[in-house]
């Protein structure tokens, strides 16, 4: 049966059929929706929300020894955190087949780098596949499981932004039934000690040699000779990027295993063309092995080597433009960034601290990434996941080394925490820093769309858990000082930061509030059960145009300039009355939704 | 030869859906499709964009600049945002809609003047006010739906199935209101 899928749901679809039983990941931008699409397939598949990338991982290797076709996915730099585990394994092997997802960003749509994870499988010495539309997603998920078992190694499949997220049409079968492998205690094979690790890594080289014929020989690589004028190679979505300018006045040799790479293949189809261009997505990646060969190309020479290198990108490069387009009054378009949502629990708290003076504000990754911008100003950086917490410390040390009396406000949120904020805090406890650290607890891993996480009380696939408490978590990592409060009351947030930023000790702020776009559980009901039930009204007599509403930035406020007076849209309204709290004149009142 | 639609728009106008419908419409009639779209942060209230191109054997998934033989907007602005993706003689079908974005709401900017009057300048224009007969409808959501219909007029797709396509992917109490903006959306220009 055909349908029109995603690549993120090609893969989910691919790892169903190839008899997939386990998979784990955390959620990340471009990679979320495949975790999402396998937990359709409860009862087949087990697929789990880990606390962080590494840890599943870790989870799926074991599924893997216990003898079970699995599957871990996450973003490019979520491989960086599961590193250490992918190291070892690709050297004891598997016992059930396993793929690695990684799910790369050229041109960074939502992401803080574009690091190119093609790096990984050389550096890791595995076999790696690159899809390039929904139907290559599908069915190089089995392939990749089938070179798992055969070579005894950990398989990665690279996506890319456009291949996790474009549309395209595949062809979907049944599943086939894998029986789960036995387990075999075998401590040569499984215990990474030296004595043994050593002979694990001779065998490395043999297997790395034997997966060299199979890429000199898999139709996963192959070539379409056409004009011999132009050779074109490349990868993934590039693939489909060079047949759209080129179509067949080009040859093309088109790479699906891309470690270790068709050295042959490579050989043969340089010496068949005239000219070769190398088009992938990001690092010189393919191009660096084809100077290796002797043959001189255009590759990231030539083209952008950083961004996607959609058509026009390649056209502009070739002809020096893109195709004609039409000329246009760029004052007639108006910046539409984005902004925290009406309503959202981060508004209120970064409204506050973003008055304080004399404070550094290390932040984390997540919608509050955001007050940064105007008209908060509230945050000096962010890097990566869980490091608001540790960066914060060092910066804290060093400013009262110097005995300066700036102070650090460390922030990230309830899913951020319990990634990689926990050793942070550990950090900041065991090394006696003073920062003041925020957990901006909306009850949901907002930025990516909602996922579930140690502390909403459900798993993946819909089953009741264990609730975290943060408090009893920071308290249990040697935290003495700590409040919960509720964001949008802007004197509990003041006087709960004038609080911290008091004491000559680290503490923790916990802020409660759900995300305004949350599907409520039934203890959400409970719990937040007056939460979003009102909506806030300006009073147009009382309100005299001073724009101190406006200033906490919500998108459902808006200035009439002529009228110089405040409106609020109903419809965005969901009556947090963070607005209501600043004005001066209580020109605003709530009224029931 | 290949066609390719950008709808265009901000985040919760669906503009999802609309495409949705269209591209299963368009792989029923037996084309070969592919579709692109970028989402990352969930807020809401973002520029948002979803590309479609179909034919007997489609390349690439994404449009490029100069490459849309239409530009659907669901918002005013939105059209301006995306113009230089059109093809010179490419056509532009508007919601005559605005909404506002954060430098406007805060009263820093002023919503531009005059964006019909422009866009009718540069290409041929079809201004559609899709909310008003929404609303007409009894259902102001169904905007999208009235704006499919208006693609599925300009690009000549009155050939498909689309009752048989939204029976089997809407939720059957909403059906037939969609059903009614599909058809509105054929008869307003």
């Amino acid at each position: 049966m055909k349908k029109l899928l995603t690549g993120n749901e090609a893969i989910a679809r691919g790892a169903y059929e190839a008899g997939v039983v386990f998979a784990s990941a955390y959620p990340g931008t471009p990679s979320t929706e495949i975790l999402q699409n396998l937990a359709d397939y409860k009862g087949d598949i087990l697929a789990e929300w880990a606390p962080n990338e590494k840890v599943a991982l870790e989870a799926v290797i074991g599924a893997s020894i216990a003898g079970a076709r699995s599957l871990a996915a996450m973003k490019h730099v979520g491989v960086n955190v599961a590193a250490d585990p992918l190291f070892t394994f690709a050297y004891t092997g598997v016992n059930g087949g396993m793929v690695l997802i990684s799910a790369d960003e050229p041109g960074q749509h939502s992401s803080q780098n574009e690091q190119d994870n093609r790096n990984y499988a050389k550096f890791a010495k595995i076999p790696m596949l690159e899809p390039a539309d929904s139907q290559e997603a599908k069915s190089m998920v089995k392939t990749a499981l089938e070179i798992s078992e055969a070579y005894n190694t950990p398989a990665l499949i690279r996506m890319t932004t456009r291949v996790c997220h474009s549309k395209s049409i595949v062809e979907c079968n049944d599943r086939e039934e894998i029986v789960i492998k036995a387990y075999v205690k075998n401590i040569e094979k499984y215990m990474a000690v030296p004595d043994f690790s050593r002979k694990m890594r001779v065998k490395i080289e043999e297997r790395t040699k034997a997966l060299m014929e199979f890429s000199n020989r898999t139709e996963l690589n192959y070539i379409q000779w056409n004009n011999r004028k132009i050779g074109v190679i490349s990868s993934g979505a590039c693939y489909y990027f060079a047949r759209e300018v080129f179509g067949d006045t080009a040859s093309y040799l088109k790479l699906g295993f891309t470690n270790p790479l068709p050295l042959n293949k490579i050989k043969e189809f340089c010496e068949g063309v005239e000219k070769v261009y190398v088009l992938e997505e990001n690092d010189p990646y393919i191009e660096d092995q084809v100077r290796i060969l002797g043959f001189d190309c255009d590759g990231n020479n030539f083209f952008p080597p950083y961004g996607e290198k959609t058509p026009d990108v390649i056209r502009k490069a070739l002809y020096g433009k893109t195709n004609a387009t039409i000329e246009y009054d760029k004052n007639k378009v108006v910046p539409r960034p984005p902004t925290l949502c009406a309503g959202c629990p981060h508004r209120g708290f970064f409204y506050e601290l973003g008055k304080r003076k004399n404070i550094m504000i290390s932040g984390d990754i997540g919608c509050y990434s955001l007050a940064f911008a105007e008209p908060y100003n509230a945050m000096d950086l962010n890097m990566c996941m869980g490091a608001s917490i540790s960066i914060g410390h060092g910066v804290q040390q060093v400013f009262n080394m110097k005995d300066d009396p700036m102070r650090v406000v460390s922030v990230l949120g309830d899913s951020t925490f319990f990634h990689t904020g926990i050793n942070s805090l550990l950090e900041v406890a065991y090394n006696k820093s003073n920062t003041v650290n925020v957990i901006l607890d909306n009850r949901i891993t907002g930025m990516t769309g909602h996922q579930e996480n140690p502390g909403t009380g459900y798993t993946l696939q819909g089953s009741k858990t264990v609730e975290i408490d943060i408090a009893g978590l920071v308290k249990a990592c040697g935290i003495k000082h700590i409040v919960t409060i509720n964001p949008n009351d802007l004197k509990a947030v003041k006087k709960a930061l004038d609080w911290a930023l008091a004491l000559e000790e680290a503490s923790v702020i916990i802020t409660r509030w759900p995300c305004l776009l949350k599907k409520f559980s039934e203890q959400d009901n409970e719990e937040f059960s007056h939460a979003f039930q009102s909506k806030c009204v300006v009073d147009k007599e009382k309100c005299i145009g001073c724009s101190a509403c406006i200033r906490t930035g919500c998108p459902a406020l808006f200035l009439d300039k002529n009228e110089k007076k405040v409106s609020i849209r109903e419809e965005q309204c969901v009556g947090c009355g963070v607005c209501l709290q600043v004005c001066p004149v209580k020109a605003i009142g709530k009224v029931e939704a | 030869m290949t066609k390719s639609i950008l709808l265009v728009g901000v985040g919760g106008q669906g503009t999802i859906l609309a495409s949705k419908l269209l591209t299963i419409g368009l792989m029923a009639a037996g084309y070969d499709v592919k579709m692109s779209e970028i989402h990352g942060m969930s807020q809401r209230g973002g520029s948002v964009s979803s590309q479609i191109r179909y034919g007997e054997k489609v390349e690439s998934p994404v449009i490029e600049a100069g490459g849309a033989d239409i530009l659907v907007a669901f918002e005013k602005m939105e059209a301006m945002r995306w113009i230089d993706y059109l093809k010179l003689d490419g056509k532009v079908i508007v919601n005559d809609y605005e909404i506002n974005s954060m430098p406007i709401l805060s009263g820093k900017i002023d919503y531009p003047k005059g964006i019909i009057d422009e866009l009718s300048s540069k290409a041929q224009t079809i201004v559609i006010n899709a909310a008003g007969h929404a609303e007409q409808l009894g259902n102001s959501k169904v905007m999208n739906i009235i704006l499919l219909g208006a693609i599925i007029k300009t690009m000549g797709l009155e050939h498909i199935d689309w009752e048989k396509i939204a029976r089997e992917n809407i939720k059957a109490s909403l059906v037939d209101i969609n059903l009614e903006a599909i058809k509105k959306g054929q008869v307003l220009f």
